[in-house]
This record gives structure tokens, sequence and C-alpha cells, in this order.
């Protein structure tokens, strides 16, 4: 439970989870925790989690087991981006901001930004927040347009990408925007 | 898994309890707060209950927190949620 461990002390697995984590989040302009340690404890708890569920909830929230219920809380939640930006950190503080590495925020849990509802009874899809622009009158467009609900990537095309190429997000984390 | 009591060289009046995830990053620093400080107290991980007992401990957890998120500390009366040092050592009397 306490205790420094080494990195050669966690499994193959966890380090080279680590390690595609920390290119994919340099790649997209995001930070891993710099907190070696931390980070690969978490990753460990992810590989747990991907394991006992099939797929990778965040490790910092008690999971229904069904994925449709979790599945905005899957790693990386879709609350990341917003959380970074507000507080300098996710929620668990896998993904970190330059301000939280060189310490001028404050390296302490942050509040769930998680609606209460979904924490209650599982996620549920929802329409686009009733804050964007309002198109009038017909909008016609050749193609739909599908949005990462981690990162915010944009795409118009027939289907959502596969993965998001931005934030690696998976298919099902996209939804139709427009 | 049930309650699991970590002796501490110092038993407090006020009864500490701690509901955690196995798998979180400030569950795991809040152990290590409290073990550090080697107080009695006693936690739970959640995530590794099923079935009637994780029912019993969350309805436990939320009463405590509503919001449902963890890890929750229970200090006599007080709470504290998210792994916050400066309040849990206060809570505690440090």
């Amino acid at each position: 439970m306490s205790g420094a461990r080494q990195p050669e002390e966690f499994a193959p697995e966890v380090v080279r989870l680590h390690e595609r984590l920390r290119k994919e989040a340099e790649a997209g302009g995001y930070r891993l925790n710099p907190d070696r340690e931390f980070t690969l404890r978490l990753i460990e708890g992810l590989l747990a989690n991907e394991k006992r569920y099939g797929y990778g909830c965040c490790p910092c929230r008690l999971a229904f087991g069904e994925k449709a219920k979790d599945l905005d809380v899957i790693c990386p939640c879709n609350y990341r981006d917003a959380d970074v930006a507000e507080f300098g950190a996710c929620y668990c503080a896998l993904y970190v901001s330059e301000d939280w590495i060189a310490g001028r925020v404050p390296q302490r849990s942050i509040p769930e930004r998680r609606p209460e509802r979904f924490v209650d009874h599982g996620y549920s899809a929802e329409a686009p927040s009733a804050s964007g622009t309002t198109v009038k009158g017909e909008l016609k467009l050749p193609y739909p347009v599908w949005r990462c609900q981690v990162c915010g990537y944009l795409a118009a095309r027939d289907a959502p990408p596969e993965v998001c190429p931005v934030c690696k997000a998976k298919q099902d984390r996209f939804e139709r925007f427009l | 898994m049930a309650f699991v009591r970590v002796p501490g060289r110092r038993p407090l009046p006020k009864k500490v309890v701690l509901f955690a995830l196995s798998t979180c990053g400030w569950c795991r620093r809040t152990k290590e707060l409290l073990n550090e400080v080697e107080i009695e107290y006693e936690y739970v991980d959640v995530d590794q209950c099923s079935g009637e007992e994780r029912e019993t401990i969350t309805a436990m957890a939320r009463r405590l927190n509503p919001r449902g998120n963890y890890p929750i500390l229970q200090i006599g009366d007080q709470v504290v949620v998210g792994y916050d040092p400066e309040r849990i050592r206060k809570a505690l009397g440090e």
C-alpha cells in the first residue's frame, strides 16, 4: 500500500502502456503526470479495470461495470480537457498541465465534474449543450459532422473515424454534432 | 472485501474510516498519509466489493458524501472528500 516502487517493479505491460500514452499525449499537445511512480500506479489501475470490466474505466471513479454507463469515464474521460484547463489536472492527475508540472497550481485532488445524474445512474447520451449557437432555418450540409466528446475534434464525413486523430479516443466516443 | 483495520500506534478517540478505490492514486495518497501519522483507521476499497456488501457500503459512503466520489474520509463527525492533506491533518488534530 505504501512505499515507493521502482519502475522495474511494475509489469512490462504497465511500462509499455505508459510509454505509449506518454507519446500519444505529447503528440496531441497533452502531458502525462511526470511523477513516474504515481502515473505507473494509475496505469496499473487502468489495466486492472480493462481486465475486470473489458474497458479502461477511470481508475479514480467507481465503475458500474457496464460499458454504456461508464462510456464518459473511459480514459481519457469526457471531462479531462475541462479539468486540465481549470485545475491543471484531470480527475486522476494522469493528465496535467505545464502549470501543474511547474507547481503553480496545487497538486491535490479536484472536484468531480461528471454530472451527478451520471454518477448516480450512469452515462446517457444527450443533445449538444444549449449554450451552442442556434442555427436558424434549414441547415443543409453535404456531410454529417461528428464531435469527439473527449477533445472536441470535429470531422465532417459519413461516419466518425475509428480513432480520434487528436486524443486517440475510440469511435464510440463521438457524437453527432450537426 | 470488508473493512480492513489498520492498527496505528496512536489510537484516536475519534473513529477514522476511509472509503477508497483500490486503483485510485488520491485514495492511495490518503492511505499513505494516515499510515504516516500512525493513527488507527479502517478502510474499504469499494471497487473490490460486490453484491449486497457493495450496496451497503456505497449507501454508507453516499450518506457521508452525496456526490458519490472518492476518497471519502470520515474523522469523527467530520468528512473530507478527496485528498486534501491540510484538511485531513487538521481534522485529525495534527
